[in-house]
């Protein structure tokens, strides 16, 4: 996979986020995505991110999450609806077994494009 | 506290919504379940039901009310673990809240702690107006 990686950071940021080929693969710096206050904090910059975008194709990878709350579905929910709305999409991927359980539970699997991998959610994308 | 024969460890706390002092918490309930040995699964569902539970005392309970505290009890064996998380707030009835799984509420962001609980605990219920949560994950149960 040809990958051309720009990062941008953001200062006390709770993301990482990566620009592969146009898509904008965004990997989190903490274990436990429950915190209400980073939650708030993650929401607010991918909604910006999202909201500077033409046609935005966002990757959240989940690699090394081991806890994920009910405020971080919501968000996932809301980027989901913006990316769309704007003419863009939303993959998820590297979802651990316990965790995906959370998004068979309240349904969201089938609301969101899950992948196993992030190579395969980039090939979704057709950018792979 | 455990008790001398460390056949069950019980305690409370009070909690302000400080992610300090709820992470604090889970890792000294995550200590008590693995001393009884209770599974990672089963620590996993307790840590995120405990959470929703918090986070809902708070938020829709305390009504982010600074002022206000969320009190967590617990009381955990080798065979369960009890926890009730009180908030000071006027209460809800829980079979109002909306079925988040519907197709159309799955786009709404909020409403699925409750659903959670549900799903990971082996019992849940709401006492009085509804400002007090009590649930109990049995290990024969779930494990």
């Amino acid at each position: 996979m040809r990958e051309v990686a720009k990062r941008m950071a953001h200062e006390n940021s709770r993301i990482r986020v990566t620009d592969i080929n146009g898509v904008m693969r965004v990997e989190f710096v903490d274990r436990d995505i429950l915190d209400e206050a980073s939650i708030r904090r993650i929401s607010t910059e991918l909604i910006q991110r999202i909201e500077a975008a033409a046609n935005p194709h966002v990757l959240i990878c989940f690699r090394g999450v081991e806890h994920l709350s009910s405020a971080a579905l919501g968000t996932l929910i809301t980027v989901n609806s913006l990316a769309k709305k704007r003419g863009g999409q939303l993959r998820l991927s590297d979802i651990k077994p316990t965790i995906l359980e959370v998004f068979v539970i309240t349904k969201l699997n089938k609301l969101f494009h899950i992948s196993d991998t992030a190579e395969q959610a980039l090939e979704g994308f057709g950018k792979g | 506290m455990t008790s001398p024969l460390e056949s069950l460890d019980e305690g409370s706390a009070r909690l302000k919504e400080i992610s300090s002092e709820v992470e604090q918490l889970q890792a000294r309930i995550e200590a008590a379940l693995a001393r009884f040995d209770y599974s990672a699964a089963a620590q996993f569902a307790m840590r995120l039901s405990i959470e929703e539970a918090v986070m809902n005392g708070f938020r829709h309970g305390n009504r982010q009310d600074a002022s206000k505290f969320v009190e967590v009890r617990w009381s955990i064996s080798a065979e369960a673990a009890t926890f009730h998380v009180i908030d000071e707030g006027e209460g809800f009835d829980p079979e109002s809240v909306p079925d988040p799984t519907l197709d159309e509420n799955i786009e709404i962001p909020s409403g699925r702690g409750l659903m959670l609980i549900r799903a990971y605990m082996t019992e849940a219920s709401y006492h009085g107006t509804g400002n007090h949560l009590e649930m109990t994950f049995r290990k024969r149960a779930q494990q």
